[in-house]
């Protein structure tokens, strides 16, 4: 099993990475942009974990470790590893 | 009164922590490695210093909080003994639940290493009570991820519980946006929590301690945690 990881600060906590690499694009031109979320990406490869073992696996992961859930929120998938 | 001073993989203050405490205030300290059997219970003060435990991957603090030092220091805090965070020490303490909140990177996105002055908010607690005489101390803070965030009502309950010990302020004790060197939620540079025999603080006040150097303003938050261990203030 796979397990993709995105990891994303909360609504109104201020990210100012996410901030000055949107002033560069608008500096560059790309106005379209309204808004930028940077973040973090982890890829797990679990053994021998049913997915609903997995999926609460990776969610107990996320909220002892992988994330600050006092300024962070986590999303992930999970995929059969090929 | 006997004083532990924890050592992670990555911290760089420990030394300077050491010596103040050891050297200056001739306490009985002793160094405490971050792994293998650990006990706390001779100690009366523990230290976490500052610096990048773990290399701070992950999130600074974020790691050091499962080391087998960590699982003891809550213990040790839970049973209402006295632990003082600074800078990456404050950040293992609120990753590791024992302070609310959270670190994170400056709003300027640049590593800040200078004095600044901080407005004393709170005299009653065993941290800050030498600093009746001295509303605003000025105390150098070195850090990249010191910015304190909280929600708002997490917010609430610092005012309402009296945890918020000091804030960026000007030299007058001006607690403005001018002065607020990382873009901390309501200019926040430390707080106790609610027991208040937990502090954590962003600037640091070893380095400022030492009475080779012209400003010992650090030397009252330690003079306040030994008035309060040997004269036996309650907490």
């Amino acid at each position: 099993m796979i397990a993709k990881i995105h990891i994303t600060f909360k609504d109104g906590v201020l990210d100012p990475q996410g901030k000055a690499v949107h002033h560069t694009l608008i500096d560059l031109g790309y106005n379209e942009v309204s808004e930028i979320q940077m973040g973090k990406y982890l890829e797990l490869k679990m053994d021998g974990v049913s997915r609903e073992e997995a999926e609460n696996r990776v969610t107990e992961m996320c909220e002892k470790l992988f994330a600050n859930t006092v300024i962070e929120s986590y999303r992930f998938t999970l995929e059969t590893a090929k | 009164m006997k004083c532990g001073v924890v050592v992670f993989p990555g911290s760089n203050c420990d030394h300077d922590c050491f010596h103040i405490l050891k050297h200056v205030f001739k306490l009985d300290t002793e160094w405490i490695w971050h792994k293998g059997d650990v006990d706390l219970s001779r100690f009366d003060l523990i230290v976490l210093p500052g610096g990048y435990s773990y290399g701070d991957y992950l999130r600074a603090g974020a790691i050091a909080q499962f080391s087998s030092v960590m699982k003891e220091v809550v213990r040790f805090a839970n049973s209402g003994r006295m632990v003082l965070g600074i800078c990456n020490g404050f950040q293992v303490l609120v990753e590791s639940g024992l302070l609310p909140g959270a670190l994170i990177q400056n709003h300027t996105q640049k590593f800040v290493c200078k004095t600044v002055s901080i407005r004393v908010e709170s005299v009653s607690t065993p941290f800050s009570c030498e600093c009746v005489e001295k509303p605003v101390l000025e105390i150098p803070i070195a850090h990249h991820q010191g910015s304190y965030f909280i929600d708002s009502d997490g917010l609430d309950q610092l005012v309402d519980n009296q945890q918020i010990v000091f804030r960026y302020s000007g030299p007058g004790g001006e607690v403005t946006d001018q002065y607020n060197p990382n873009g901390s939620v309501d200019n926040i540079a430390g707080i106790v929590n609610k027991n208040k025999n937990v502090m954590g603080l962003m600037p640091h006040p070893e380095r400022c301690a030492d009475p080779a150097w012209p400003n010992l303003d650090g030397q009252l938050i330690f003079k306040s945690i030994i008035y309060s261990l040997q004269d036996g203030v309650s907490l």
